[in-house]
């Protein structure tokens, strides 16, 4: 009879605390991304060159659209591959 | 109303050092005859580039930085398709952030991105 209500939970139990994400941009103050700067916008690509989601490296929208901008710039002057196997 | 632009080059690695210092001068002087005003100047030197171009795998990269009218830049732009040492350019209008970045960049003297080391020719 009580074993159904033993169950029950008035939180749900926390099975692991994921790490909050958070924009670096925002955190650290960074106005405007540069695109010359390879090394850095090789953060926000994945090995093939291409630009990583939002959803994985947790930059606002804001600064998405700069990093997106920044990247595909430096594509442009051949600083960055526009594709690749193995960048990193 | 003037604004700053900055424009980065590239050409072929097929010239010399002096005619490479030619083709800069020569676009320098375009910009003072049109009433534009140099800001600042960056030699890259010779680099390999992430993908061939033209089936040139290196260039030089040149960077400048001016103030001018925004019909110059379509102007400047023409002269860039037409020389054919020039393989690569790209102007980007700055505002006020990128201009403080710039700026800071300057100071700081970073002569070259410190990314690559560039590649001796």
């Amino acid at each position: 009879m009580s074993t159904a209500s033993e169950i029950r939970y008035l939180t749900p139990p926390s099975v692991d605390v994921k790490k909050k994400k958070y924009c670096r941009f925002k955190k650290s103050g960074i106005k405007y991304i540069d695109y010359k700067d390879a090394d850095f916008l090789l953060k926000f690509v994945n090995e093939q060159g291409k630009i990583l989601p939002r959803r994985l490296t947790g930059t606002s929208l804001k600064f998405q659209r700069k990093v997106s901008q920044a990247v595909k710039r430096a594509r442009h002057i051949a600083l960055m591959p526009y594709v690749a196997d193995l960048m990193k | 109303m003037q604004k700053q632009y900055e424009t980065v080059f590239i050409m072929t690695p097929v010239l010399s050092d002096d005619q490479m210092k030619e083709a800069v001068g020569k676009f320098k002087a375009m910009l003072t005859e049109n009433g534009a005003k140099l800001v600042h100047e960056e030699n890259w030197g010779l680099r390999k580039l992430a993908y061939p171009i033209q089936k040139k795998t290196t260039g030089f990269y040149h960077l400048l930085e001016f103030q001018a009218d925004g019909d110059f830049v379509s102007k400047l732009e023409v002269a860039f398709k037409r020389d054919e040492r020039i393989i690569r350019f790209l102007t980007v209008a700055l505002d006020k952030y990128s201009l403080a970045y710039n700026e800071k960049r300057r100071t700081k003297g970073f002569d070259k991105p410190k990314t690559e080391t560039p590649v001796e020719a």
